[in-house]
């Protein structure tokens, strides 16, 4: 049955196109969270008014995440083919996407690491600090945890725009579902493919966001 | 314990100067309960947090617990901080953790060992009186609640000074006065000293040995809450003094007082600290000749005494009447006659 509907889906080749589209989410996902997170925490320490306030830093940070924010995906992964090279010695591949995965999502993580910080009441950093709290102490205690939420939340979004990442990746040699998709669906007119491959993103997509969503529940306890 | 000397705080921002803490110099004994009221703006938050260095002074020095603590800083001032423990008007409490890791917080920040921690918890939770909540989320609390484990928060690593930053502006007055109560307990307990910040007088009076009345970044006013009560100089503590003696209803009630009668005296007497536990009535029925009808009356406990408002019409002969009330004067009792208007 699913067979006539798909007549030239070849199922080990998708399968095997699912796993090179979850690993390239999962390794970019996973960095582009600690990065966003070092680079939020930063954005939010250096603002004024804050524990590490430093407007130079401030500065150089948030221009560096509006710049690599601002560039469309696909030049990005162009632009960064030199480095790719230089990296990893190829720029064919699921690992040759990476850098440019994690250097697009990362800055736009950040951003949402930032507001979610924000939203912490000032009130419990002061408590913390009247307490003697060192600022690592602080970080580690009282910001990452009382932003759990928004941080997952965010990366539920962000995971969500890297399969997408990833599938335009695909199309310029990085393997994939998306690699899939345009080769053997759109390239050779077998549409049953593209539509196969659009299916798993989809599927790949809901479950990203259930499980952010249920993560995200279980956390909040406000 | 705490000595403030010529503390001054100054910001800058972008329409210039402003000056939040003006000139201050206050010394604060060891086990006393110290109040600073003032209206919002008053800088009298800017000068709690000078005492555990949240703040710095532009100018002016501030020892708590024989620690310059307007000097020191990094792991110095950490540890200091310790000892002077605070809580706030919203409570400040992580909602990611229970309440006992909420009060675990500060020993977790002390480095006090993970058995050790848990039994102090237990002790604190018991002392402020929140058995069976321990696993609770903050989100899951009252107000009162929330502030018991903001104290027993404060509490956990023996602090030697308590500041309370408007901690109970936020609650009812019912919850309020369990949470005075819990405070003056501690202080007795513990032999904390406490210093707190507020705009309501019902507070000072309640629980406090001695106020400081600040206005635009100056103290206008010091001293013992029942002499500040009894003898108020400054305008605007005569205004906080009338948040507690006279309910806001006391107007409407003398002119009702007058009409009902017509006939005698109304007098408004004014008890202040040992006048107050006199028998002054019955001293005044024995000796003259005069029937005393009493109309409405208030009496409160400080700390330091009790004071008090009593309205008593007065009816008999002019001269027994006036003769009465030459008593009542002698008795060091603030005596008023309430006119007609008519």
């Amino acid at each position: 049955m699913i067979n006539e509907l798909f007549p030239n889906v070849k199922w080990d080749k998708m399968w095997e196109a699912t796993v090179e589209t979850l690993y390239m989410t999962g390794i970019s996902v996973v960095a582009t969270f600690i990065i966003g997170i070092i680079l939020g925490l930063l954005l939010f320490l250096t603002a004024k008014g804050n524990i590490w306030e430093n407007a130079f830093v401030n500065k150089i940070i948030s221009a560096f995440v509006n710049v690599f924010r601002s560039i469309p995906f696909i030049i990005l992964i162009v632009l960064l083919i030199p480095i790719t090279k230089f990296l990893l010695g190829t720029m064919i591949g699921e690992n040759a996407a990476l850098p440019a995965l994690i250097v697009g999502a990362a800055p736009f993580y950040a951003r949402m690491v930032e507001i979610g910080l924000r939203e912490i009441d000032k009130g419990v950093i002061e408590a913390a600090r009247s307490m003697g709290a060192k600022t690592s102490t602080i970080i580690w205690k009282v910001l990452l945890p009382e932003s759990m939420p928004a941080l997952v939340s965010g990366i539920t979004v962000t995971a969500i725009a890297l399969v997408g990442y990833t599938a335009m990746a695909g199309v310029i040699g990085a393997g994939g579902l998306g690699n899939l998709a345009y080769l053997e669906g759109f390239q050779r007119s077998r549409s049953d493919v593209t539509l196969m491959a659009t299916i798993i993103i989809l599927i790949i997509v809901f479950v990203i966001q259930f499980i952010g969503d249920v993560i995200t529940n279980k956390l909040d306890k406000r | 314990m705490i000595s403030i000397q010529n503390v001054k705080k100054v910001y800058s921002s972008l329409k210039g100067k402003v000056v939040a803490v003006d000139d201050v110099s206050m010394e604060i004994n060891a086990g006393e309960i110290f109040g600073v009221i003032g209206y919002s703006g008053a800088g009298k938050s800017t000068l709690i947090r000078m005492l555990n260095g949240l703040e710095i002074p532009t100018a002016g020095s501030v020892t708590v617990a024989d620690k310059q603590v307007s000097q020191i800083k990094g792991q110095e001032l950490r540890k200091a901080r310790q000892e002077i423990s605070m809580i706030f008007q919203h409570f400040n409490l992580l909602w990611s953790r229970t309440v006992r890791e909420n009060i675990a917080f500060p020993l977790e920040i002390a480095g006090i060992p993970k058995n050790i921690r848990l039994k102090r918890v237990d002790e604190l939770i018991k002392l402020v009186g929140l058995e069976g909540r321990e696993d609770a989320y903050p989100s899951q609390l009252s107000g009162g609640q929330k502030q018991r484990v903001g104290i027993a928060r404060a509490l956990a690593n023996n602090p030697k000074v308590l500041l309370c930053d408007e901690a109970t502006s936020a609650l009812d007055p019912q919850t309020t006065d369990s949470i005075l109560e819990l405070l003056v307990d501690i202080n007795k307990r513990l032999g904390l000293t406490i210093v707190l910040i507020t705009h309501e007088m019902h507070v000072i009076r309640k629980i406090c040995h001695r106020v400081a009345v600040m206005e635009d970044g100056k103290v206008v006013e010091t001293g013992k809450v029942l002499e500040v009560f009894k003898n108020p100089q400054q305008k605007i503590t005569k205004r906080f003094v009338s948040q507690v003696t006279e309910p806001e209803e006391t107007k409407e009630t003398i002119e009702h007082l007058l009409e009902r009668y017509p006939q005698g005296t109304v007098i408004q007497l004014g008890f202040v600290g040992e006048s107050a536990e006199q028998p002054l009535i019955t001293n005044l029925i024995r000796n003259f000749e005069v029937t005393v009808n009493i109309l409405q009356g208030k009496i409160s406990q400080t700390q330091n005494g009790s004071y008090g408002t009593l309205f008593i019409h007065i009816d008999g002969e002019a001269s027994e009447t006036s003769k009465a009330i030459d008593f009542i004067t002698s008795q060091q009792v603030g005596v008023e006659v309430i006119k007609h208007d008519k």
